[in-house]
């Protein structure tokens, strides 16, 4: 049962990283597409 | 493509969860020593072998673009050495978590595998560093020579457990370790769930990095329109001294 704590607990740490990063994707696309509407030029 | 992109994000989802079930489910057997915690090798394993794909996509990246100045290879350098350090951060935080139920310990210091993974974050970790804060007009290049050289640790790291004695377990492929057919099955399968979700990161972060450079040119071009007018206010008639 101490075992399964481990296994989960690298599961879980193997998304929260994936999630993390996407998460750091999705703010960079929002600030480029506000910089690009600043500049008047969004399509 | 912008159609593409959501039906594919949904079927790697997916795939990802069937992956997941696989590897968790009781169809998969229990190793004999380690019990259900060896379960961590499907996705230890193939994010390690993700990041070396991911590395060496760079090192041919980066070689294409010392030789021939593209800017579409550098892009690519740059995606692919990002999402690699992603996965290789995984490689790190999931092996430790392995290793305190099965060593005994979290790290062994000096082990040549551990070690030169690490290094090998470390690399590419500076190389992201030099891309973020350098202002240099040569960073894309002294990135690119880096990568090359960061790469010469990629067969270091795979091979190392062959040449060396270590504490980390043999590989799954082609190093002398045994694996149940069943287990070699649903690690493959794991580690093209892994593949598909790499290339949709990379697509994105492909994506973003295009709009990053728009928006760059977009500022250079407003910043040289408002210059013009200084320049124009000289008197456009004034003969030559």
């Amino acid at each position: 049962m101490n075992a399964l704590k481990f296994l989960f607990a690298a599961y879980i740490a193997t998304w929260v990283i994936h999630a993390f990063y996407l998460g750091t994707l999705v703010r960079r696309f929002g600030r480029l597409h506000r910089q690009l509407q600043e500049l008047g030029k969004e399509k | 493509m912008k159609r593409l992109f959501p039906i594919l994000a949904v079927l790697t989802a997916i795939f990802l969860a069937y992956a997941l079930h696989l590897a968790l489910g009781k169809a998969t057997p229990t190793d004999a020593q380690q019990g259900d915690v060896y379960r961590i090798i499907y996705y230890h394993v193939p994010s390690a072998w993700t990041a070396f794909l991911l590395f060496s996509i760079n090192f041919v990246a980066s070689i294409t673009y010392l030789i021939r100045r593209k800017p579409k290879a550098d892009m690519v350098a740059l995606v692919s050495a990002e999402v690699g350090v992603v996965f290789c951060t995984i490689v790190l935080v999931t092996g430790p978590i392995w290793a305190r139920p099965v060593w005994g310990i979290w790290w062994a210091p000096g082990d040549i595998r551990l070690t030169s993974t690490l290094v090998l974050w470390l690399i590419y970790l500076s190389y992201l560093v030099l891309r973020r804060f350098s202002t240099s007009a040569q960073t894309q290049m002294l990135a690119a020579a880096l990568a090359v050289f960061g790469a010469l640790d990629v067969p270091l790291v795979y091979f190392s457990i062959w040449f060396f004695r270590t504490q980390h377990p043999q590989p799954v492929i082609g190093g002398g370790g045994s694996m149940d057919p069943r287990m070699l099955h649903v690690l493959l399968i794991n580690w093209l769930a892994f593949l598909c979700f790499a290339f949709l990161v990379c697509w994105s972060r492909y994506r973003l990095e295009l709009l990053h450079r728009e928006v760059e040119e977009a500022h250079a071009m407003k910043s040289l329109q408002s210059r013009a007018p200084a320049k124009t206010s000289l008197p456009l008639n004034r003969s030559p001294q």
